[in-house]
């Protein structure tokens, strides 16, 4: 899969195993919210930026992946700032800052395959829930193969309809969609099934 | 050889088929028919995808509401769209899907799938999302993911209707050099005039069976 | 499951991420723009019921965590949970679930206003009540702000309630796939099943 935010490197960030970059994440959050004062946020952003420098990732390469979060931090800052003056403005915004830098480094660093292997594990006990982890293989791989076609449908029935004056009605665009969706489904479980797939085997 | 006895099959009040006894065991069959005819009903009896209401289909021997699985390794199924039969997201993995549910080794999967590429020119796109082959390459995989799995027979639901003239030709011409047993659901009767027999459709039951200089005469009369 | 479930569940997380390429909404008389995801939640829930619906935004998770960036706006990775709008994408399970399970329920008189009610009790009563505490905490702003700031998206979701009510209902009459819990009579075979 290529697909994800990943960025190849040979980097010894990169080659923590998913799973156990995941928990990190988790503790740092856990410390973060524990501990919020403006040293020892401070000290955590230098860290995580030198993790950034550890991972040879080039701050022009990252800067996209930022833009979003910019949108959100941006004004949570000046709401704070005038409710309560700029340190705890500080102290709330650089708390989001450092978790989300930490985040996506995990994400710029781990494939997505690896990760969703993780989480996979991580997931096994709802096997109960009726989600069988060895369905789950094919399950995120069907997902991947129908995005891009609904997308294209998507657009087709838009067009289409725009044709007929209808594009502002949405549901004049959702239930063809969902009736192709679904009618897709019957032939696909079918095409499946004569592929000698079996859904109850537990492999 | 595939075998139906007494075979009828309803959709809620509507009868869809009707009393079919047939034997079919020539190399090239054709099904012919109207929409609504029972024709797509009757191609899905063959590999147990649906199981007849009354009657029993064998295929050598095997009964498909007993030995769906066995049944489904003998017998391959094409459909319209290949967008709709498309699993994986590259080429690469569609091809190895039933190759894996056959539980073959690795490297036993690897070599056929490069084998069938070859044979149909898509060495190249392998490793390609199928999403951005074209309408004919998307066909020829659907075949391909098929043909890979080594079935002794392959029915097709209507094959080319989707397909561009080039494309038709092209696909017929693989149909031609298929070595397998293929049973053929089309509205597309050049695809079909050599083939070895031709089943006429007509509200479930079959109207005409007969080589295609008859049958598909009688055809095109019924539809004028 | 049966293979047509898994599809189901699979074809729905897909149309999840298609929904979340749409061009958010903009609308008269609100300053935020829509966008269609919770759509797509409220269709999960009503469609595929709870336990196919709750799966199904349960995939579209793993691969937004796995870092595909396939929510709306482009965004995806660890980075949405730990963020502050985070809740809300969590609140996508439940709120799929609980509108799965509520029409379950209700299916032999589902009608638009009773999809509707369902619709705003699971799309918006349970998606605020996990995402706004949630903004509350990674934002440190106190509840009643974060409630208040989140208020301008209510219209919003009430016209996205009344479209999935209304497209689920049409559904019921066009493509049934839902089966009331403890029905006597057997489920009606669709065609070309096995």
């Amino acid at each position: 899969m290529s697909l994800g935010l990943y960025l190849h490197r040979v980097s010894p960030v990169h080659a923590v195993p998913a799973g156990a970059k995941m928990l990190a994440l988790l503790a740092a959050g856990t410390g973060l919210l524990l501990f919020p004062s403006l040293p020892v946020l401070s000290g955590a952003l230098v860290a995580t930026l030198g993790l950034y420098a550890l991972a040879r990732l080039r701050p022009r390469e990252v800067a996209p992946v930022f833009r979003l979060s910019a949108f959100v931090l941006v004004p949570l800052f000046a709401l704070h700032a005038l409710v309560s003056g700029w340190e705890p403005a500080l102290v709330a915004v650089l708390r989001l800052a450092v978790l989300m830098l930490l985040a996506t480094l995990v994400s710029l660093t781990t494939r997505a395959s690896d990760m969703l292997d993780a989480l996979e594990r991580a997931l096994r006990p709802l096997a109960r829930f009726g989600l069988n982890p060895a369905r789950l293989g094919l399950l995120l791989s069907l997902t991947l193969r129908f995005i891009p076609l609904l997308a294209t449908w998507l657009r087709e029935i838009q067009e289409a309809q725009r044709v007929r004056g209808l594009d502002r009605n949405p549901v004049a665009v959702l239930v063809p969609l969902l009736v192709k969706t679904l009618r897709t489904a019957d032939t696909l479980a079918d095409a499946i099934d004569a592929r000698c797939f079996d859904p109850e085997e537990p492999s | 050889m595939i075998r139906l006895h007494a075979v009828s099959h309803h959709f809620g009040e509507r009868p869809v088929l009707e009393g079919l006894d047939l034997t079919l065991s020539e190399r090239r069959i054709a099904v012919v028919g109207g929409n609504g005819s029972g024709k797509s009903t009757f191609a899905r009896l063959l590999n147990g995808l649906l199981v007849p209401e009354r009657g029993q289909v064998l295929v050598e021997g095997l009964d498909t509401r007993k030995d769906a699985r066995a049944i489904r390794r003998k017998v391959g199924f094409v459909f319209q769209n290949p967008d709709h039969q498309i699993v994986l997201p590259t080429v690469e993995e569609d091809l190895a899907f039933g190759l894996k549910n056959l539980k073959l080794p690795p490297a036993d999967i690897s070599t056929r799938v490069t084998a069938v590429l070859r044979r149909y020119g898509l060495e190249d796109f392998r490793h390609h999302p199928a999403h951005l082959l074209s309408g004919g390459q998307k066909q020829l995989l659907a075949l391909s993911s098929v043909l890979v799995m080594e079935p002794r027979y392959i029915v097709f639901d209507e094959p080319t209707t989707l397909l561009d003239l080039r494309n038709k030709r092209r696909l017929a011409q693989a149909i031609h050099e298929l070595p397998q047993t293929a049973i053929v659901v089309s509205h597309d009767l050049e695809l079909l005039r050599d083939f070895d027999r031709v089943l006429v459709f007509d509200a479930g039951r079959v109207v005409v069976d007969d080589v295609p200089s008859v049958a598909l005469d009688a055809y095109v009369r019924m539809m004028a | 499951m049966k293979t047509r479930d898994l599809v189901h569940v699979a074809l729905f997380a897909a149309l999840m991420a298609a929904l979340g390429l749409l061009p958010p909404l903009a609308l008269p008389f609100i300053p935020v723009p829509i966008t269609a995801q919770t759509l797509g939640v409220m269709l999960a829930g009503s469609i595929l019921g709870a336990r196919k619906g709750f799966l199904s935004l349960l995939l579209f998770h793993l691969l937004v965590a796995a870092g595909l960036p396939l929510l709306a706006g482009g965004n995806g990775g660890l980075g949405v949970y730990v963020g502050p709008t985070g809740g809300f994408f969590v609140g996508f399970l439940p709120a799929a679930f609980l509108i799965g399970w509520l029409t379950e329920r209700a299916w032999s008189r589902l009608s638009v206003p009773l999809a509707f009610a369902i619709n705003v009790l699971g799309g918006i009563c349970v998606l605020y009540a996990v995402g706004i505490p949630w903004l509350a905490v990674v934002a440190k702003l106190p509840l009643a702000k974060a409630a208040w700031g989140s208020l301008v998206f209510v219209p919003g979701d009430c016209v996205k309630a009344a479209l999935a009510a209304s497209a689920a209902v049409t559904l019921k009459r066009a493509w049934p796939l839902i089966q009331p819990p403890r029905s006597a009579s057997p489920a009606v075979p669709p065609p070309s099943s096995t």
